[in-house]
């Protein structure tokens, strides 16, 4: 194990030379673990140009990488640098976005540091000089407390702090440091980067979403959201598996992997509110959730609730919207 | 191409969770376990490798929960070696544990190309593809949408990223790949088939190496979420909901 300090660290994300906005949520939670552990909150920007990205960032310092070789990036690149900076000396709470890239990262270094992982994590303190977090299981419906009793890494779910925290007021101290590690052993190379089709609709520009989960249990099934979709003046988007089913193009996917919408109204049908699908969702301006299973976690994210089949609800709340258009 | 796949059972969400006395796990005396979704995307990646390019497909998973259930399914669907790590709690492992127990038996059964889902609903201290990537200090991508051969042992990946945009990635193998999904639905076999695999195939059962894992997170409590905030919940009959409905899009302007 690798010594490590009383310092948090956050992997500050970025693509298309933007700070992900989860970023700022893990700086504003990593100030109160490094005041509650007295240490010092380091920013570790890693990439190929990304300098200008530091000033935004509010920590006591930027630990950044900045060199050509690392402009396209992958996970592995990522990890073998940020482990020839924590050899010297870790930190004591390495903190990364539940992202797809902070997922991978998260694990090869915990791997390598042999420092306990808790991934997923929605909450985190500091008791008795120990980072307690408490981690989203099983799609949202059970949360685990645990604890490690020493430095460790740890993924935090998008959306679980403010952002406001995490924001530069004035520029933090940069210290710019030489690649310190050699990418010629890394064996993953970013080939290219790959824009989502256009051609369908853009469904985060639609004021009106009627969602579809796996509840809508056929492809037969979407004609009936897209009646009401139209009704309302609004468009058919979808969980995960639905696309994954290939009923629904991925330009229609909402949530981690797929688009971020705020639309007025959000229609979640058979959808059980993963956080992987919340993530993507819960700002909307009305969410109304409809579902058979009573505890479906989107209940806790949804403005009004019904548990009903939504094949019992759908044709009376398409004649009753069609009556009211009349 | 050699192509191990890694199997992990995980509750049904569809059943109710119950935690156990100890507070600190869930219940597994009734517990139903199914395939973990993003394994079942990862064997079917697996099974387009192989229809596409040829490759044999040798699928691992660790003997708790309804292993042999998931083992004979993914031979009737078309791998072609199934293997039973044995000595496996009841409860299965820790993330961290399975992955070091995978990586074990992968040097025995060898392969070029490992593949697993990316993350499984019950993960905690680690997702088992990135932490075995890890521990096997193995190139390691995770959330793919597809995995495609290149040539001179390599691969091509798609990994996902946030708002629709993917990168290829270019992955020398031996390699670990964390899979979201495959590039089509997980292929059915008919229970009949399943039924027929049983009776003329045998599990190849091994013993799990005994792995010690350094570093471990220590669970205080499991608990149902009590959010601060719930959604108002609508009751009636269908027509009576649906005009309550109509009511608050009208209050928005949402029917005009
Ligand atoms: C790295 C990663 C990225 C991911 N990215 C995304 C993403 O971008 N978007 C996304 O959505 N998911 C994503 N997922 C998947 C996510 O974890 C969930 O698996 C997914 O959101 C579940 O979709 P669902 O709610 O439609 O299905 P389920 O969870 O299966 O829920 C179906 C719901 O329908 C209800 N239902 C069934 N029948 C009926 C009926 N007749 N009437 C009413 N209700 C009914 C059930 O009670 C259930 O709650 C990602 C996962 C990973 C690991
Ligand atoms: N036709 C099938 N194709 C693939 N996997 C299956 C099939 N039937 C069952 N399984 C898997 O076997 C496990 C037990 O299924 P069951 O017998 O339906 O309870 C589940 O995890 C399923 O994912």
């Amino acid at each position: 194990m690798t010594p490590a300090g009383r310092d948090v660290w956050v992997h500050v994300e970025h693509l298309n030379g933007k700070v992900a906005g989860h970023t700022y949520e893990l700086l504003g939670k990593g100030r109160e673990i490094a005041d509650a552990l007295s240490g010092r909150l380091t920013a570790v920007l890693i990439g190929g140009g990304i300098q200008p990205l530091a000033e935004t960032l509010a920590a006591d310092g930027v630990l950044c990488v900045d060199d050509a070789g690392l402009a396209d990036a992958t996970p592995g690149s990522h990890a073998a640098v940020v482990k020839a900076l924590a050899e010297k000396e870790g930190p004591h709470a390495l903190l990364l976005g539940a992202t797809s890239m902070g997922m991978d990262l998260a694990c090869l270094l915990a791997a390598a540091l042999e420092r306990p992982l808790m991934v997923n994590c929605v909450n985190l303190q500091v008791g008795d000089g120990r980072l307690v977090a408490t981690c989203q299981m099983c799609g949202g419906k059970l949360l685990c407390e645990a604890e490690a009793d020493g430095p460790a890494v740890v993924t935090v779910v998008p959306g679980s702090f403010p952002a406001e925290a995490g924001v530069a007021k004035g520029a933090p101290p940069i210290e710019a440091v030489p690649l310190p590690a050699d990418l010629g052993a890394v064996r993953t190379r970013a080939v290219r980067m790959i824009e989502p089709e256009p051609g369908d609709v853009d469904i985060t520009k639609s004021s009106v979403l009627v969602a579809v989960g796996r509840g809508i249990q056929r492809q037969d099934n979407i004609p009936l959201a897209e009646e009401l979709a139209g009704i309302l003046g609004g468009t058919v988007c979808a969980s995960r598996p639905v696309v994954d089913q290939g009923w629904l193009p991925l330009p229609r996917q909402v949530g981690k992997s797929g688009m971020i919408v705020k639309p007025k109204l959000y229609l979640a049908l058979g959808i059980s509110g993963a956080p992987e699908h919340t993530e993507g969702m819960k700002d909307s301006d009305l969410i109304i959730a409809v579902n058979s299973d009573a505890k479906a976690p989107i209940f806790d994210v949804a403005d009004y609730g019904v548990v009903i089949d939504m094949y019992d609800l759908i044709p009376a709340l398409t004649q009753a919207l069609q009556a009211r258009r009349a | 191409m050699r192509i191990a796949v890694l199997l992990n059972m995980v509750p049904d969400l569809v059943e109710e969770l119950e935690i156990d006395s100890t507070g600190k796990a869930l219940d597994t005396q009734w517990m139903r376990y199914v395939i973990s979704e993003s394994d079942d995307h990862a064997l079917e990646q697996a099974l387009l490798l192989k229809d596409r390019h040829g490759a044999s497909v040798s699928v691992l998973a660790l003997d708790y929960g309804d292993a042999d259930q998931v083992l004979f399914a993914a031979l009737a669907r078309g791998a072609d070696e199934a293997v039973k790590l044995t000595g496996i709690p009841e409860s299965g492992l820790g993330k961290r544990a399975a992955a070091a127990t995978f990586k074990e038996a992968l040097g025995e059964v060898g392969a070029d190309l490992i593949l697993t889902g990316v993350q499984a609903i019950d993960d905690l201290d680690g997702h088992v593809a990135g932490m075995l990537g890890g521990l096997a200090g193995m190139p390691y991508v995770g959330v793919t949408r597809s995995v495609e051969p290149s040539g001179d042992g390599k691969v091509l990946v798609q990994k996902e990223y946030p708002g629709g945009v993917a990168a290829e990635i270019e992955v020398t193998l031996p390699a670990v790949i964390g899979v979201l999904s495959a590039p089509q639905p997980p292929r059915y076999v008919p229970v009949a088939r399943i039924r027929d695999v049983k009776k003329t195939r045998t599990l190849d059962e091994r013993e799990a190496a005994a792995v010690t894992v350094p570093a471990q997170p220590t669970i205080i409590r499991m608990f149902m979420p009590e959010p601060a905030e719930h959604a108002q919940m609508l009751e009636g009959s269908p027509e009576e909901l649906a005009e309550q409905i109509v009511k608050i899009l009208d209050d928005r302007g949402l029917t005009s």
